[in-house]
């Protein structure tokens, strides 16, 4: 993992002194709420519904031991004994108080951690392949260009006032577990014609109101530029983005109106800047590296008898093992999941017993990492085949076992009305309800990967429209009403959903979801996913289940 | 109008106007400057990479903050030091708040129109950071040279 040295402390203690002195003057009255909106934004703290919200940046989804132990710890003390993961990899406090958000985050520095940049119009967290350096087949690691652009992009002077908030995303495999194709700038790790290493930068994905999947502006850009580049890009976004309407402010407006004549744009720019001075020396690039080598992992067998006899005698623990528990590059070892949304519970959230129970897993069995992912769920990525029982009946004990990854339970839900005030609609009942209609795990593994996706609203926290069933939450006449989107997905083969038609009420979601699960499973082929077989059976045969006969009226 | 220089022996305040000022759309119009010294603004929705014949005339170049949230001319701050290598004065006027000020002074304005904020505040603010983990166009080197320095000292 990534360690401050003292430059990377010092930003970080001065820009918690920077926000006590600006927090002090808002307690005073010096500040208004208006003048003081700007500055705690620059600083993750959001005023909601019912409290402020601290949302603490995790880069590209990494974690010690030591840090998760200090998020319990703020939960505990400044919070209500919780936390909440985010589809960013983030962690948010729903109820601090102002005064105490300076030592929290006095707090986070201590442990290297912050919360710059977690909200504003600027570049946001870097996120990233919860996996990294554990999954088979990554051309290199992208925790490396992660942190990179993470200290790049932090309180850069040129881009803090873009039109909107500008939203990274890296990874290094064929198989996209980072969402890259939905985000403002995508990057790909790949090699080139010669061997020679490098990225495909995709730009102006992004969901929101207007939906787009990003479009490729270069096929292969050396890994040496990709700062010079990234600047290229944000310049001329920083300069043409729309500033008049914010619904129309995102760079996938701009690319969306005429991709060429933006590829030709930052090509221009480019090929014009200083890339001597801009791009990071390489000597950086080896220092971050050096962050990153590979755990010193054992030299085990590929097969586990312990691991297997276990299996065989606990139906629990295998059915876990088959949902939760991944291939690991390393022969022995295994990536385990951590399922945060237990049935009938808000998806993401964990307690700080929680917290403390995945923390001393991670130090005694992964090499004392731990993962976030974009879809609200933890992961242990070095876990040794031989160590897997220990670590599920601790899990299970903790609550924390719940064997539904990638099972129509694992829902992404935005906080929703409960919280937020600018959602139409509750969105976290939704989802308990969905997860407790299919709460028995049989049916749950034989409905296999299906991902449901839950906004209270159209900007698209939930990323409904990347669901295979994703479902939006409106407001008709003050009364909460539920669109359903079909055939979305953030993987490599990302699409948009497309909507069905009129929404259902409240009472009525519930029913409609499990009418479009039945449709499927008639229609299925052997082994196919849904969203595999509405692709092949396109919309209508699921029109017809949601609204029968009425749909062709 | 109170404006905060900042030079490399510290930051001033004074209301004197540094010569003349002429708009982009008055010199577009005709409009040229005769003897003296003269300042140029430019609003933030000008490509500064098209300027250089001009701005290389004047003494001086004002960029607009409509709106503090509006950054179009941090872009243009950094393209005019960068790479039209432009010496004279760039001054920020409108929205210049203290909390930006830092911003302003890496992009490359050496003159802030700061009107009736407080100069200490200003001052503060621009002091507030010792560490920048990119290059721009002011004078500090980045932690990622430090580092570099560092380990060759070591």
């Amino acid at each position: 993992m990534y360690r401050y040295d003292e430059f990377d402390e010092t930003l970080v203690r001065e820009r918690v002194a920077e926000f006590r002195g600006q927090v002090a003057r808002r307690l005073s009255g010096e500040l208004s709420e208006e003048a003081f909106k700007p500055l705690r934004l620059m600083n993750g703290l959001y005023l909601q519904l019912h409290a402020y919200m601290l949302r603490v940046a995790i880069p590209y989804g990494t974690l010690s031991s030591r840090q998760m132990r200090r998020l319990a710890h703020i939960a505990s003390v400044y919070d209500k004994g919780y936390g909440h993961f985010t589809t960013r990899q983030n962690i948010q406090y729903n109820w601090p108080a102002l005064i105490d958000v300076p030592d929290i985050l006095d707090e986070l520095a201590d442990v290297e951690m912050h919360a710059i940049q977690t909200s504003g119009n600027c570049i946001r967290n870097i996120t990233s392949d919860p996996f990294a350096g554990a999954i088979a087949g990554e051309i290199d690691d992208p925790r490396v260009w992660s942190e990179l652009i993470r200290q790049w992009s932090s309180l850069h002077p040129e881009f803090s006032f873009l039109p909107r908030k500008f939203k990274i995303a890296v990874t290094a495999s064929a198989e996209d577990r980072a969402a890259i194709k939905v985000h403002d700038i995508g990057l790909r790790i790949r090699k080139g014609a010669d061997g020679e290493r490098g990225f495909e930068v995709m730009v102006g994905g992004g969901l929101g109101r207007t939906p787009y999947i990003a479009e490729t502006i270069r096929e292969f850009l050396p890994e040496r530029h990709l700062l010079s580049y990234l600047e290229a890009v944000m310049r001329i976004y920083n300069r043409l983005g729309r500033r008049d309407n914010k619904y129309k402010a995102r760079v996938k407006i701009l690319v969306a109106e005429d991709a060429a004549e933006f590829r030709r744009m930052v090509e221009d720019e480019w090929a014009r800047s200083d890339k001597d001075s801009l791009d990071a020396p390489l000597d950086e690039i080896r220092r971050i590296r050096r962050h990153f080598t590979p755990p010193k992992f054992d030299r085990l067998a590929a097969e586990s008898e312990a691991f297997d006899a276990a299996r065989a005698a606990r139906p629990e623990f295998d059915r876990w093992v088959k949902t939760n528990v991944l291939p690991h590059r390393q022969r022995g070892y295994a990536i385990v999941l951590i399922s945060l949304k237990p049935i009938g519970k808000p998806p993401g959230d964990i307690s700080a017993r929680q917290m403390d129970a995945v923390a001393d897993l991670a130090e005694r069995y992964s090499f004392d990492e731990i993962r976030a992912t974009h879809e609200q769920n933890l992961c242990l990525p070095h876990v040794r085949k031989d160590d897997l029982f220990a670590v599920w009946r601790t899990l299970d004990a903790a609550e924390l076992a719940t064997p539904n990854i990638g099972l129509v339970s694992d829902i992404i839900a935005c906080p929703g009305l409960d919280y937020c005030d600018l959602a139409n609609a509750r969105s976290i009942p939704i989802a308990e309800r969905i997860a407790e209609r299919f709460a028995d795990p049989e049916e749950a593994a034989d409905i296999g990967e299906l991902k449901v996706k839950i906004s209270g609203c159209i900007n698209a926290c939930g990323h409904h429209h990347v669901g295979h069933i994703g479902i939006l939450g409106v407001d008709k006449k003050g009364e909460e009403f539920y669109q359903i989107m079909l055939g979305g997905s953030g993987g490599a083969d990302a699409s948009l959903g497309v909507i069905t038609g009129r929404g259902f009420s409240s009472s009525e979601i519930v029913d409609a979801v499990e009418r479009l699960i039945r449709i499927y499973k008639a229609n299925r082929d052997d082994g196919e996913r849904f969203l595999d077989a509405y692709r092949r059976l396109g919309p209508e045969t699921f029109k017809e289940a949601l609204y029968g006969d009425a749909a062709h009226h | 109008m109170a404006t905060l220089r900042i030079t490399d022996e510290g930051s001033v305040v004074d209301s004197q106007p540094k010569g003349e000022e002429i708009s982009l759309a008055q010199w577009r119009e005709g409009a040229r400057p005769e003897a003296g010294r003269f300042s140029l603004s430019i609003p933030n929705t000008e490509d500064i990479d098209g300027l250089a014949e001009i701005v290389a005339r004047f003494d001086g170049v004002i960029l607009e903050f409509p709106h503090f949230t509006d950054g179009r001319a941090y872009s243009q701050a950094r393209t005019l030091r960068e790479r039209l290598r432009f010496k004279g004065e760039v001054k920020a006027r409108g929205a210049v708040l203290c909390d930006q000020a830092l911003f302003m002074a890496r992009a490359g304005f050496d003159a802030l129109e700061i009107g009736d904020g407080d100069p200490a505040g200003f001052i503060r603010a621009l002091a507030a950071y010792s560490v920048f983990y990119q290059p721009a166009a002011d004078a500090t080197a980045p932690a990622r040279v430090l580092r570099g320095a560092k380990r060759e000292a070591a």
